[in-house]
């Protein structure tokens, strides 16, 4: 068993030696490809479930393979394989080959550089030496504090997470990197029952970090928070419906951010045209008040890696400096053809994916405004405490997301809760449309971003600000 | 699923699992194997060629009413007997349920589905890279605005094998096919997105041609929408948002849901909560539907199950747990994703009664309202707990009985109770979609649009 950050990534390098890994890339490109590349993952994950005050199962996942990826021209051959002896890469090598080539070539010898570990976000206490107990406890600990929240609580489910995942990449460059992620993360959601039917409300808090996270944040307070949102929602009346300016707290909106203009940030959507940014490099895309960050180095987020999984360290990359489009985000395969350097932003799922351009943390930095002024110069709108997901059109910029905790704005005071519903807008009239940005900022919830059918860890944040004209998807007139 | 050779060595190594059950304990073993290729055509190239096998084992093991689960993603001996020794670990951290337990076999018998097709396990590769080529081709040809984002062809086989202490023991495969393009469309500045898909157990079935025109269309018609003024009205959903919106309904049907008290319907059995021309029915023995299967996901027979008789509501979709906790019987209603997941419940393949008039007629009745094409954020802006419903949507204007203008960017709300009790019409027009409900038109009333 590995207990510290210097063992980054022993466990797939172990198993697969680097003079394999030469050999094998070798094989990958002897039908004349440009490139081939090995993604090796090692995860190891436990998860326990707690509902109706019952811990209803503990369960524990292993998952360990290779991805080999060949590029030769405009295509790419995958193909994946949990078989990690050398025969068992050298087949998939082989079948990742002849998906991209039919042609013959020449041999090449392939070098590897291995690069130092680049331990991004440190881990304290790792999950396999935690006991298993202890993970149980703390699903305990979250029902009681959400049931003594109130009577009205009918139903508490929470969960626990961890994952320790050991990643190792080489390719045909020479790159040769290894990286260790290692995140934990904990979820509640209450149910309150009241005169006018049942309400929810869910919390949760999640990080790249160890077993050290249970001390680090206020666990009862989350479930607490979880049993008032729910609380507060019995007496909620219908949101509005129509076009009304909307406050939102901070660290609720990142995915405002992630949807309304990430993803069209994202260079594989830029280049085939399906992004409302193409060709919008240098001018002013949102107002001048946001400067919007993607940022893979921000150390326990739920974004953060040390490596991508193309192998290119994680960056800060400025995507908006007060308001003006500066760059894109960049995998491997779009930069290559652009002739520029990646940024940090190839993700994958698994093993088992393709790696594209993904997001890591987005957010945007601190303005100058006042929170509490910001509500106070509102005559009429909607205050939105709490998102919850969202999506995005890329194409048409158009997308939604749901206010999971939202009350009324009159009279410059937040007054009645509102029930659930979503917004909806226009990215680049959203990014336009904000008027004042607060000085407060707070990362928001852990996120999984899905795009393409796979799913990555994503953060988000901001500070309290207001978009002057959004539409709320009520009922209420 | 049907026992065959090809399994043979996985139904062994999950009956080797159950046969180390110790006393007292209960034990389901679940084993797969899978193999997938993907292929993606841009501008008349290949993209990517994906080619893949996966494998894996799950096991569950229940004791004194504690449960514990493991998986591995591999089917190498030392993992396996890892995999039961964590499960076992595992259960000591659950908490006593008195209900916890297997499905026991329960003599319902098994309707047999066609659901392995030897054409498409020999389809030759380079004719899976010209049908995503000729689907881009068609596309493209299908109207002069439209620019092809990707053309896809996918395929999947998977062989499993389950058994468990209980004396239940399965083994089967299944495989199948889709092609699906997507695409944009400009005008000016704006750019809009469509997709089209032909799904089926063998390539012989893809109507290429008819997926290629919804693409077209659905890029197409949005070019120059408008945002909607604010108001009341009726919507006519199309059969794919249709099929959208009873998956959103089914998990309020939900047995689990509704033991655990988080049903809005909880307590509703036997009453009005739809109206009268309402009749849905689970039923994944009709090999017309997309998910039609032979067993649920703990080895019982997949079976039919009215839910709503003329909107009443007769029952709850369960799995062995929940049935066991609500004093009845399964449904075959399980659901798992897989080697890696324990069963949940959930419907199979809805499918609502279908009524006798076409789209074109149940508009001809609208006076002032939207016919709904697409939505956006069910996940975010639906809760199944409260009933809230609110989620994007894009469309074209009713007016006078007439289709008119595109709109986009506008919201319809209600509840989901409401919606049910608010229906005024369901169309004959029955898609049998790759989703777990069919499509057909439904006419709303009442529902809230919040636009400009």
């Amino acid at each position: 068993m590995e207990t510290t950050g210097a063992d980054l990534g022993r466990s797939v390098s172990a198993v697969i030696e680097q003079d394999v890994l030469e050999r094998v890339l070798g094989a990958a490109v002897r039908t004349g490809a440009e490139f081939a590349e090995v993604y090796a993952e090692d995860k190891r994950t436990t998860s326990a479930g707690l509902d109706d005050g019952k811990v209803e199962q503990v369960s524990s996942g292993r998952d360990r393979g290779a991805g080999i990826r060949v590029v030769k021209g405009e295509t790419t051959g995958f193909a994946y394989t949990a078989d990690l002896s050398e025969a068992g890469l050298r087949a998939a090598a082989e079948a990742a080959a002849a998906a991209a080539s039919r042609g013959d070539g020449q041999t090449r010898t392939i070098a590897l550089s291995r690069s130092a570990e680049r331990v991004v976000s440190p881990v304290e206490v790792f999950p396999d030496e935690v006991r298993k107990a202890d993970k149980v406890a703390v699903l305990t600990r979250l029902d009681d504090a959400a049931r003594s929240a109130g009577a009205a609580i009918v139903q508490v489910s929470a969960g626990y997470a961890d994952s320790r995942k050991r990643v190792l990449v080489a390719n045909t460059d020479g790159v040769f990197v290894t990286d260790q992620q290692v995140r934990t993360l904990v979820r509640v959601t209450a149910v309150a029952d009241g005169d006018a039917g049942m309400q929810t409300g869910a919390q949760s808090a999640g990080h790249t970090m160890g077993f050290e996270l249970i001390d680090q944040i206020d666990l009862e307070g989350l479930a607490r928070d979880a049993a008032r949102i729910a609380l507060t929602k019995l007496h909620a009346r219908p949101a509005p419906s129509g076009a009304m300016p909307v406050v939102i707290k901070q660290g609720s909106g990142g995915v405002l951010f992630h949807e309304a203009c990430g993803h069209g940030l994202e260079a594989d959507l830029v280049a085939k045209g399906g992004s409302v940014y193409r060709g919008k490099k240098g001018e002013l895309v949102a107002s001048p008040l946001v400067t919007l960050v993607d940022d893979g180095t921000m150390a326990g987020e739920w974004g953060a890696i040390g490596f991508d999984d193309e192998g290119h360290p994680s960056q800060y990359n400025v995507l908006i400096q007060d308001g003006v489009l500066t760059d894109y985000m960049w995998d491997f395969l779009r930069a290559r053809k652009e002739g520029r350097a990646q940024s940090g932003n190839g993700r994958r799922q698994s093993y088992q994916h393709l790696p594209m351009v993904r997001m890591t943390n987005t957010y945007v930095l601190n303005g100058t405004s006042e929170p509490d002024d910001i509500v106070r110069d509102t005559e009429h709108g909607v205050y939105v405490a709490k998102l919850g997901g969202g999506s995005v059109n890329t194409a048409s910029g158009d997308f939604v997301f749901g206010m999971t905790e939202a009350y009324l704005i009159e009279n410059g005071q937040i007054t009645e809760p509102l029930r659930e519903g979503n917004l909806i807008g226009n990215g680049p009239q959203v990014l336009r449309d904000i008027d004042l940005l607060g000085n407060d900022f707070a990362m928001g919830n852990p996120g999984t971003c899905g795009k393409d059918g796979q799913g990555v860890p994503v953060g988000d944040g901001q500070p309290t600000l207001r978009v002057k004209s959004m539409t709320i998807g009520g009922t209420a007139a | 699923m049907s026992d065959s050779a090809s399994t043979a060595d996985l139904l062994a190594i999950a009956d080797r699992i159950v046969a180390q059950a110790r006393p007292g304990e209960q034990i389901e073993a679940y084993v797969g194997r899978g193999v997938e290729t993907d292929i993606r055509v841009y501008e008349g190239e290949v993209e990517h060629f994906v080619s893949a096998q996966s494998e894996g084992i799950g096991i569950r093991v229940i004791r004194d009413g504690r449960t514990g689960t493991s998986y591995a993603g591999t089917l190498d001996p030392t993992a396996i007997a890892e995999v039961l020794a964590e499960a076992r670990d595992n259960v000591q951290f659950g908490t006593p349920d008195e209900w916890a337990g297997l499905a026991e076999p329960d003599g319902v018998d098994v309707v047999p589905q066609e659901l392995w097709n030897e054409a498409l396990a020999a389809f030759p590769t380079d004719r899976k890279i010209e049908l995503a080529k000729e689907l881009e081709r068609l596309t493209l040809s299908a109207d002069g605005r439209v620019r092809v984002d990707d053309s896809n062809y996918s395929d999947g086989s998977s062989e499993s094998a389950f058994a468990t202490t209980t004396g239940i023991r399965r083994a089967g495969r299944e495989n199948g096919c889709y092609v699906s393009v997507s695409t944009l469309a400009d005008d000016g500045d704006e750019t809009q997105t469509g997709f089209g898909f032909s799904v089926g157990r063998s390539p012989d079935v893809f109507d290429l041609p008819k997926a290629a025109r919804e693409a077209a269309d659905r890029a197409t018609r949005l070019l120059g929408a408008t945002k909607p003024q604010s108001r009341r009205l009726t919507v006519v959903l199309d059969p794919y948002v249709t099929a959208m919106f009873l998956g959103v309904i089914s998990s309020t049907l939900n047995g689990e849901a509704v033991a655990k008290g988080r049903s809005l319907f909880r307590d509703r059995l036997g009453e009005q909560v739809a109206d009268p021309r309402i009749t849905l029915v689970d039923d994944p023995t009709n090999p017309l539907a997309y998910t039609a299967t032979d067993l649920d996901g703990e080895g019982l027979a997949a079976r039919r199950n009215v839910l709503i008789e003329d909107g009443v509501l007769r029952q709850f979709v369960h799995n062995s747990y929940s049935a066991r906790r609500l004093g009845t019987v399964s449904t075959g209603n399980a659901v798992r994703g897989g080697f890696s997941s324990a069963p949940g419940v959930g419907c199979l393949a809805l499918q609502l009664r279908p009524g006798s008039r076409d789209q074109a007629a149940l508009v001809a009745d609208v006076d002032d309202g939207v016919l709904v094409q697409s939505v956006q954020g069910l996940h975010s802006g639906v809760n199944p707990v409260s009933g809230d419903f609110s989620v994007g949507a894009s469309g074209l204007l009713i007016s006078n009985g007439q289709v008119g203008a595109p709109v986009r960017e506008f919201t319809i709300a209600s509840t989901l109770q409401r919606m049910l009790l608010d229906i005024v019409e369901v169309g004959a027009d029955i898609d049998w979609l790759p989703m777990r409900a069919s499509g057909m038109s439904l006419v709303i009333r009442d529902i809230t649009l919040s636009g400009a």
